[in-house]
C-alpha cells in the first residue's frame, strides 16, 4: 500500500500536520512566529551541510535548527530587540545556506525542493522519519502540556508552582527544531511557519479551551494537507504551496465566520 | 518560636551596575500578614520574586520551610487573546483539580459559579478573584500578592483585602503582599516593611506610619494615604533613622 506515491504523500502531509499544529498553538500563544521562521530558514544551511558531508538531510537540518534556536535564546536581551535579532539571524542563515548550496559541485540539487517542499517524492525512509519525528513532538508536547501552558500564561506563576519557565522554553525550542526538520520534505523551509501558525489561528475562534484549540488545529491541518494534495494533483500545482493555500483559505473563512457571529 | 516560612538574610540583587536590593533581611512566620510598601523601583516586586524563588541572588541566602506551599497572585496577568481559557481550566493549571475543589476555591475567593466563563470575558475584579481562587486551590501556607488590586477601584480593592483577611482567618495561611493602597493594606497588616532598595523601617502599621523615614518617603499625611504619589524617591538617611521594631 505504501508503494503508491500518493499514499506516501498523503501520509507525509498528515504526519507533518500532526506535529506542526499543536506546537503551532504555542507559537501563536507565545508570539513566537518569527522565531519559527528563523529556525526554519536556518535549516537550508543544514541542508547544504548535509549534502556536503553526505549526511541525511533530516540530521543536518535539525542540528542547524537547534544551533539557531540556541543562538537566538542566548543573544536575546543583549541590546537588540527580539524581532531585529530574529530578522538578522533568519535571513543571514537563509543567505548563507543558499550560498553554501551553490558551492556544492557534482551534486545536482533541486533547490526549489528544499525551499518549497517536494512531498510527491517522499520515500519510505522519509515517511519513517516524518512519523517518528511527529510522534516524538506529540509525545513531548503532551507530556509537558500543563507545564508549558502555565509557563506560557506567566513565568512567575509557573515558578510559584515549581515549574522552571526556561526549561519549558527549551522543550518548545527542541520540538520546533524537530518539526522544521520533519516538514522540510513536505512544505519546504519557506512555508513551515505557515503550517505552524495558520491552522492554530484558524482554530482559535471556535475553541473554548487550549486543548480544544490544539485538537481542532490538528484536524484542520490534516484535512488541509489532504485537500491540498488532491488539488495539486488535479491542477498540477506545486504541492507544498497548495497545502498552505488551503489552510490560508480556511483561515479566511474562519475569520469571516467569527466576525459575522460576533456582529450578528 | 517556630521556624519561619521564609527567611532571607543579607539579600542583594544587582542587574549589571544597578543595585535593586541591598542587604535585605526578611522573614515571615505562619499566619502573619506582612505588607511591603515603598516607592516605584524600590525593589518590592524583586523581593517578592526572590521569596518565590524566581531570582538568583547576587548575595545572601533565601531559606524556605520544608514543604512550603506558595499561592501566588501576580501583579498583572496579560492573557494573550489567542489563548482560549475557561476559569475552570485556568484553575486546573498546572495540576488538574476536581470540580469540587474548583467550586470551593471560587467560593472562598468570593466569586462562585464562574467556572465556564472565559478568562478574557471577566471584569477586572472578577479576574483578580479568579487569580486568588487559583492561588488558594492548593491550600497554601503562604499567599503572595503582588499589587493584586492595581486595576481595581477603591471599594473593589477594600473588598478584596477584606476577603484576604477572611481567608487568613479561615485557613491560617500567611500573607505577603505589595500594594499601593497604603491605608487599606496597612490596616489589614500585622507588620509593614518599608522598602527602598533596603529596609528603611519595619514594624506594626502604627510604628511604621509614625516613623520619620516612612514620612520622608510618603509625606506627612495621615497614615501617608494621600501623599502617595507625591513622595520623593531620592532620600538620604542613615542607620540612625531605623526604628525597626523587632518582629515578634
Amino acid at each position: 500500500m505504501l508503494d503508491d506515491f500518493m499514499t506516501r504523500a498523503t501520509l507525509a502531509g498528515v504526519g507533518t500536520a500532526l506535529a506542526a499544529a499543536p506546537l503551532g498553538c504555542f507559537v501563536v500563544w507565545r508570539r513566537m512566529a518569527y522565531f519559527g521562521d528563523a529556525t526554519a530558514h536556518a535549516a537550508i544551511l543544514g541542508v547544504a551541510l548535509s549534502l556536503a558531508f553526505s549526511m541525511p538531510i533530516f540530521v543536518g537540518a535539525m542540528i542547524v535548527a537547534l544551533v539557531m534556536a540556541a543562538a537566538v535564546t542566548l543573544l536575546t536581551g543583549r541590546g537588540y530587540a527580539m524581532d531585529t535579532l530574529l530578522g538578522v539571524m533568519a535571513h543571514s542563515a537563509l543567505a548563507f545556506g543558499l550560498v553554501a548550496v551553490s558551492f556544492l559541485s557534482g551534486v545536482r540539487i533541486d533547490l526549489m525542493a528544499y525551499l518549497f517542499g517536494d512531498i510527491l517524492s517522499v520515500s519510505h525512509v522519509d515517511l519513517a522519519v516524518i512519523w517518528g519525528g511527529a510522534l516524538l513532538v506529540v509525545a513531548l508536547v503532551a507530556w509537558r502540556w500543563s507545564a508549558l501552558l502555565t509557563a506560557t500564561l506567566n513565568p512567575d506563576l509557573a515558578r510559584a508552582a515549581g515549574i522552571e519557565p526556561r526549561r519549558e522554553q527549551l522543550i518548545l525550542t527542541l520540538a520546533l527544531a524537530v518539526v522544521v526538520a520533519v516538514a522540510i520534505k513536505v512544505v519546504g523551509v519557506l512555508l513551515i511557519t505557515a503550517m505552524l501558525i495558520v491552522p492554530a489561528a484558524t482554530a482559535r475562534p471556535f475553541a473554548r479551551t487550549p486543548e480544544a484549540m490544539a485538537a481542532f488545529a490538528v484536524a484542520l491541518a490534516m484535512v488541509a494537507a489532504w485537500i491540498g494534495l488532491q488539488t495539486s494533483y488535479q491542477f498540477d500545482t506545486p504541492t507544498g504551496p497548495t497545502i498552505v493555500c488551503v489552510v490560508a483559505v480556511m483561515f479566511a473563512v474562519s475569520s469571516i465566520a467569527s466576525t459575522l457571529r460576533r456582529v450578528g | 518560636m517556630t521556624d519561619p516560612l521564609v527567611k532571607i538574610s543579607g539579600l542583594s540583587v544587582r542587574y549589571g551596575s544597578n543595585t535593586v536590593l541591598d542587604h535585605v533581611d526578611f522573614r515571615i512566620d505562619r499566619g502573619e500578614i506582612v505588607t511591603i510598601v515603598g516607592p516605584n523601583g524600590s525593589g518590592k516586586s524583586t523581593l517578592l520574586r526572590a521569596v518565590i524563588g524566581g531570582i538568583s541572588p547576587s548575595e545572601g541566602r533565601i531559606t524556605h520551610a520544608a514543604g512550603l506551599r506558595i499561592g501566588y497572585v501576580p501583579q498583572k496577568l496579560v492573557l494573550d487573546p489567542t489563548l482560549p481559557m475557561t476559569v475552570a481550566r485556568f484553575l486546573s493549571l498546572p495540576r488538574r483539580a476536581s470540580a469540587a475543589r474548583i467550586a470551593d476555591a471560587l467560593d472562598r475567593a468570593g466569586v462562585p459559579g464562574l467556572q465556564t466563563r472565559q478568562m478574557a470575558a471577566l471584569s477586572g475584579g472578577q479576574f483578580q478573584r479568579a487569580l486568588l481562587a487559583r492561588a488558594l486551590l492548593d491550600s497554601p501556607d503562604l499567599l503572595i500578592l503582588d499589587e493584586a488590586t492595581a486595576g481595581l477601584d477603591q471599594p473593589g480593592a477594600a473588598a478584596f483585602y477584606r476577603r484576604i483577611e477572611e481567608v487568613r482567618s479561615e485557613t491560617g495561611c500567611a500573607v505577603l503582599m505589595v500594594s499601593h493602597d497604603l491605608h487599606v493594606v496597612m490596616s489589614a497588616s500585622d507588620r509593614v516593611i518599608c522598602l527602598n532598595g533596603h529596609v528603611c523601617c519595619e514594624g506594626t502599621p502604627q510604628v511604621v506610619a509614625e516613623a520619620p523615614v516612612y514620612r520622608a518617603l510618603f509625606g506627612e499625611g495621615t497614615q501617608g494615604t494621600l501623599a502617595l504619589y507625591q513622595h520623593h524617591h531620592d532620600h538620604d538617611h542613615g542607620p540612625h533613622a531605623k526604628p525597626a521594631e523587632e518582629a515578634h
